[in-house]
């Protein structure tokens, strides 16, 4: 009886303070996501904050503990100006990104985009592209690759890699040539792509194709009219998901290089160098998903373009209106007071 | 009732009669219709263009598996022989013998199954808590929360690491599962928040009034949890569970580096950091084999790639519909 009572009389404080309820909700929701805010804490802003700390010194390891001793922004220079790999290794990580995930992406859609029409066997082929994403993992790629399993035995991949070697300075060939070494297993990365553009292309509406080709639009007008605009956000989420990949995969050289500083028995190098190279990493990595999501971003679609152009012709010819209605007016006046002398 | 029958018949002999004299007028018209198609079917030729494409980079897509499975069944003389090239000419199991030996499959695969089973419990656990908050409750800088879980997916794990690992140095933690565990925890497993935002996903398409209609009824916040959205949001787990399976069995960077140590050995091991080091295993298992091992050649490294591989072929294969299925489900794509 009385909880009955108490509850009517939430239910009337409820009523006279309408913030109650949700001040509690708001409570409630936190006690929700404190695992994650903790998680956060210690395991995402202590360590960037640390990893901050250390790239700024040497730390050596002394059977007493670490010995830290602040070296300023010493590691970063070193790392810029005299270490032998880094520079060049991510050098040709910004590369062979910026060239392989264009790749892997319109891969992706060409795919998605062939499974989308009226394809017997969908089931099949979803099958053998999805594949790759269960067994893909750095060590097996690195064992398929070093046997030479990784490129298209039926393309003459030499005559490419040296055809590029030839026109292109040495700096941007190798990347790319390595890109085409290993053709299969970077087409590899694209099975959650493929799935991901062919679960929105089945979602765009079908009656926009059929009003489409009432008006006359062949297919080729409909996939750069409806299909693409209509995916554009998923084209940018699989772009950032491949960079994503790339960057954590183990095949990455520099997180191997990172990795091996971080152990390094060597004075200079060790847990600050590696840390400094780390953030050095990040920054670049970062980087390139801005780079990607400005490209994406800064394109407007073509409708509001075409709006825009339509309403700033429309307001020229207002005001033109407008120019030629005061000129009348004007011309009017004029006439009148003439006449009116006249007279 | 025998009237219509015969009514149906002649219409049929006469739609043949038809038919045939169509077909027997064959054009050039017709042919164009036939391969390049009308507004109603599609042509013979894009259908033939689009399986032969199809079929053709989904042969090149499973070559190097093809590849690897015809090289590992080789023995040494049909990989030195230049006239085999994909059959072997004997299936020799001998390979198989020697890198299952050499990478101790048995015992890596069961430390396998536990690396990335149990944190993959871990991560069903905290992300799907994390994520009903974020999609049920409205609070002061959700928002944030969102942007941040954002973040932390593009940013690399190399930048948290080093000092991670000298965090789990001081915890005691480094070299055990629970450097795996714990994070997994408090949400901030391997690909964590790709989790948590499926589940956020999953949870705002969960019709508010059930559970404001569970709560009339006298559920908590806990109960309209486990009772009313935990259960709906089935395909969101099982997404969870086989992704966060199969991408903590293939981790290998965080895996050596936290679990199974990269200078001095833990126990922990698994099959893809056993393949990772399979030369220097390989080379410490055959001077300890009493006769019989042979050098390291190519069909004995494709063996030991198909080991480690095969467990989780197996797995897909049997679970393949819930793969292939899993991204449709997540609604990922938006509605």
């Amino acid at each position: 009886m009385s909880k009955k009572v108490s509850k009517e009389e939430k239910k009337n404080r409820k009523k006279v303070k309408p913030g109650r309820l949700a001040k509690r909700e708001a409570l409630v929701g936190i006690a929700f996501i404190s695992p994650w805010i903790i998680g956060a804490l210690m395991f995402l802003i202590y360590p960037l904050v640390m990893s901050f700390w250390y790239s700024l010194n040497n730390i050596r390891i002394t059977p007493r503990g670490l010995m830290f001793r602040n070296v300023g922004i010493g590691n970063f220079t070193q790392i810029l100006m005299a270490d032998v790999k880094f520079p060049v290794t991510l050098a040709d990580y910004v590369i062979s990104t910026i060239a392989s995930v264009p790749i892997i992406v319109v891969f992706a859609l060409m795919i998605a985009i062939m499974l989308n029409q009226d394809v017997k066997g969908r089931g099949i082929f979803r099958l053998i592209f999805f594949l790759p994403v269960i067994i893909v993992s750095g060590p097996i790629l690195g064992m398929l690759n070093d046997e030479g399993a990784g490129s298209v035995t039926a393309i003459d991949i030499q005559a490419i890699t040296k055809a590029i070697e030839d026109t292109l300075p040495g700096s941007i060939a190798e990347p790319i040539s390595s890109l085409f070494e290993n053709m299969i297993t970077i087409l590899w990365y694209s099975g959650v792509q493929i799935l991901i553009f062919l679960s929105s292309l089945q979602k765009i509406d079908r009656s926009m194709y059929e009003a489409a080709k009432i008006d006359g639009g062949s297919g080729w007008e409909c996939f750069w009219k409806i299909t693409l605009p209509t995916i554009k956000p998923m084209i940018l989420l699989n772009c950032v998901y491949t960079i994503v990949f790339i960057s954590n995969n183990d095949q990455n050289a520099i997180i191997e290089l990172i990795k091996n500083s971080m152990f390094s028995g060597t004075q200079e190098k060790g847990y600050g160098y590696a840390s400094a190279m780390a953030w050095l990493y990040s920054i670049v990595v970062l980087l390139i998903v801005g780079l990607f999501a400005l490209a994406f971003v800064a394109q407007k679609d073509v409708y509001a373009k075409q709006v825009k152009k339509a309403k700033k012709a429309r307001k020229k010819e207002q005001r033109e209106l407008k120019r030629v209605g005061r000129r009348s007016a004007r011309h009017a006046k004029k006439r009148e007071r003439e006449q009116a002398k006249q007279h | 009732m025998q009237k219509r029958e015969k009514e149906n018949k002649q219409n049929s002999t006469n739609g043949q009669a038809v038919a045939v004299a169509k077909r027997s007028k064959f054009n050039k018209d017709k042919f164009r219709k036939f391969m390049l198609g009308t507004k109603e079917k599609q042509g013979f030729l894009k259908v033939f263009c689009i399986y032969a494409l199809l079929i053709c980079i989904g042969f090149i897509y499973v070559n190097p598996i093809l590849h690897m499975i015809s090289r590992s069944f080789m023995s040494l003389n049909d990989l030195l022989d230049s006239s085999v090239n994909w059959i072997p000419s004997a299936i020799d199991l001998s390979n198989y013998a020697q890198a299952a030996k050499s990478m101790d499959f048995w015992s890596s695969l069961g430390k396998s199954i536990i690396i990335a089973g149990v944190p993959t419990i871990c991560n069903l656990i905290s992300c799907s808590i994390i994520g009903y908050g974020l999609a049920r409750f409205e609070f002061p800088g959700r928002g944030a929360v969102l942007g941040i879980i954002l973040f932390t997916f593009i940013l690399p794990s190399q930048i948290t690491m080093i000092s991670t690992y000298l965090l789990y140095t001081n915890m005691g933690i480094l070299g055990t599962l629970w450097a795996f565990i714990l994070p997994a925890l408090f949400g901030m497993g391997i690909n964590a928040p790709i989790f948590i935002l499926i589940f956020w996903q999953f949870f705002r398409q969960v019709p508010k009034v059930l559970i404001e209609a569970a709560q009339i009824d006298g559920a908590g916040y806990l109960k309209s949890f486990f009772k009313i959205s935990l259960p709906s949001a089935a395909p969101a787990i099982i997404t969870v569970s086989l992704f966060s399976f199969v991408w903590y069995w293939n981790e290998s960077y965080l895996t050596e580096l936290y679990v199974s140590g990269v200078k001095v050995k833990t126990g922990w091991t698994s099959l893809v950091i056993q393949l990772d080091n399979f030369a220097t295993n390989y080379s410490a298992y055959a001077q300890t084999a009493t006769g019989g091992a042979t050098r390291l050649n190519e069909s004995i490294n494709m063996a030991g790639t198909m080991l480690s591989v095969l467990p989780l072929m197996l797995m897909y294969f049997v679970l393949q519909r819930y793969f292939v299925e899993s991204i449709d489900r997540t609604g990922i794509t938006g509605e």
